[in-house]
This record gives C-alpha cells, structure tokens and sequence, in this order.
C-alpha cells in the first residue's frame, strides 16, 4: 500500500546521499503534490553500486509549480513541472495555510 | 600508483569548473570504455559480431514507431484514451515492446505544452524511439529546460502563448516519456501514413510543433 495518494502534499527531503542519487538538487527542500503513484522499483542508489536494490521502493510523480522551484521564474506564472521521486525521499508536508 | 580520473563528475563535485559537453566532458570514461573494450575483443570474451549485434538492436527502434502511435491516436479516440492511461499497454497494441519500467504518454491540448528533459543524465524511451538526439543529451538543454523552459522553446522557434501552460517532465528515474503534439484539422479525413509523415521527433519530445499554438 503506498503511503501517498495523488493529491498528497510532500516535501523533497535532501538526504545528503553521494554517488548515483535520482533526486536533482533543484527539487529538495520544495512541496509539491502527488501526480500519480509509478508503481515499486529497484532501488538505484543501490543498483548503482552492482547490488539487487531490494526491498523495491515506491516511485511517484510530484508536480510542483515553476514558482516554488525558482523563486525568481520569468516564465508563465502557471508553468509547472512534474518529476520523479522515491519513497524515502518524501515526507508528508502540511496542507496549505 | 593509478592516476587520478581525472573526468570524474567533476563538475558535479566542483560548481565552479566549467562545464564542458561532450565526450571532452568524460575524457576518462570514454577512454577507460574503449580499453576494456579492446582487451574484451584480445582475451576473445567478446567478438566484433557480438558489439556489432547489440548496436544494431539499439538501432533498430527508430521515430517512425513513435510516429504510428501518435497517428493512431489522432485517428482513434478511444485509442488514445487507453495510450494515455497506460502507455506501454498501448505501444504494444501497435506491436511496439517498452522494454523501460513504463511509457508515460502526456498530450499536448489548446491550454497545455509539455516537454521532456532528463537533467540528470540521458533518460529517453530507447526502446520505441531508438538514440536521443545530441542536444537532448547536451548539459545546456538539461539544465536550462527546467529552468527556463520557455526560453529553451524560443530557441527552438517554439512560441507558447503566456496564458497556455508550459510543464517540463523531467525524465529523472524509471519512467520514460512521449509527448502526444496536439492533432492537426481534419485527422479523421486524412489518410494514416499522411499523419506519420507529419510527426518529427522533435514533436514527440516537445520542442518542435505540428502547427503553432493560436
């Protein structure tokens, strides 16, 4: 059962990994949403280093506004972008005030 | 004593190093590839048809798969509703295998442009539309598109009008992405290999249109 649902507000955590991380730095630290669950996969951070990168771990999509990502973004105000990240990378974030 | 790799990610350890694209980029890996591959060839654990029959399989998958998917679902509405909600399901309809985790198909509407990116490396659906094209795998492109992407869309001649919403998908982890462009007049009118011939992969990536945004 994932523990996110689309919808779902989350904040990137930065878990200070080296190496072969999936999660880009323009990313930690911001809330978005949940766009979809992707299903459970191989870890890469594991995977990287020739090891089975098992238990696999729950991917999704989350969507974030452009403006939350670069405060200072020169594009449309409703530009967004939508990315990847795994499981342990999020962490439930408060609904809005 | 082994020297130092000297392109070792070294500008992802050190912002302040300029960036360099290309194979310059990664002098030590290219290098250290082709030497194992020379020594694979010498101790006979791999032959030349053996490299040979691996690239050709890398080749084969090419625009025009990418192109029928996209025809059909300009022509069979209840086609692309299932490529929409199952991407690789519907590939395989048209006989094409998505050998990546699963294909993500996000359609371009008169409100919505989408473009993909992967910042952190190449990611790019392989297996349906064969090698990304250079400037896809280029530092330039992967870190301006998602930080710019408006700008990255003018340089390609792509204009989104401000109201429309531009949404970058950034290829980043197990699923790989096609863009469906907006459908031109009169689809259901035209004959099917007309459509394929339309599409360009540029269109299936986001960074060129079929007919511009009004």
């Amino acid at each position: 059962m994932p523990r996110f649902s689309p919808g779902d507000r989350v904040t990137v955590l930065d878990l200070g990994k080296p190496g072969h991380v999936r999660i880009p730095w323009f990313i930690r630290h911001k809330t978005g949403r949940i766009e979809r669950y992707c299903g459970a996969y191989p870890n890469p951070e594991d995977l990287a280093f020739g090891r089975p990168g098992l238990p696999v771990i729950d991917l999704y999509r989350v969507h974030f506004p452009q403006t939350a990502l670069w405060p200072d973004y020169a594009g449309a105000q409703g530009d967004t972008l939508e990315i990847e990240v795994y499981d342990h990378w999020l962490e439930p974030a408060g609904p809005l005030t | 004593m082994t020297p130092e790799p000297i392109g070792y990610s070294a500008d992802a350890v050190d912002p302040s190093r300029p960036v360099v694209e290309g194979h310059e980029g990664a002098d030590y890996y290219a290098l250290m590839t082709e030497a194992l591959h020379k020594i694979l060839l010498e101790k006979q654990v791999l032959a030349p048809a053996d490299t040979d029959r691996v690239i050709a399989a890398l080749e084969a998958p090419n625009v025009t798969w990418g192109a029928r998917i996209v025809a059909q679902a300009w022509k069979d509405p209840s086609y692309k509703a299932r490529l929409l909600a199952d991407g690789s399901a519907a590939a395989r309809e048209m006989g094409y295998t998505i050998k990546e985790a699963k294909l993500v198909v996000v359609e371009n509407t008169a409100a919505l442009h989408n473009i993909i990116v992967c910042t952190l490396c190449s990611c790019y659906p392989r297996s349906l539309l064969g090698q990304p094209p250079w400037w896809y795998i280029s530092k330039n492109y992967r870190a301006r598109t998602v930080r710019e992407p408006r700008a990255v869309l003018a340089e390609f001649g792509v204009a989104i009008p401000p109201p429309m919403e531009v949404r970058v998908h950034d290829s980043n982890a197990d699923m790989r992405y096609l863009v469906l462009p907006k459908a031109p007049l009169h689809t259901t009118e035209r004959p099917f290999e007309d459509l394929v011939r339309l599409v360009t992969r540029n269109m299936l990536i986001g960074t060129e249109l079929v007919e511009p945004y009004r």
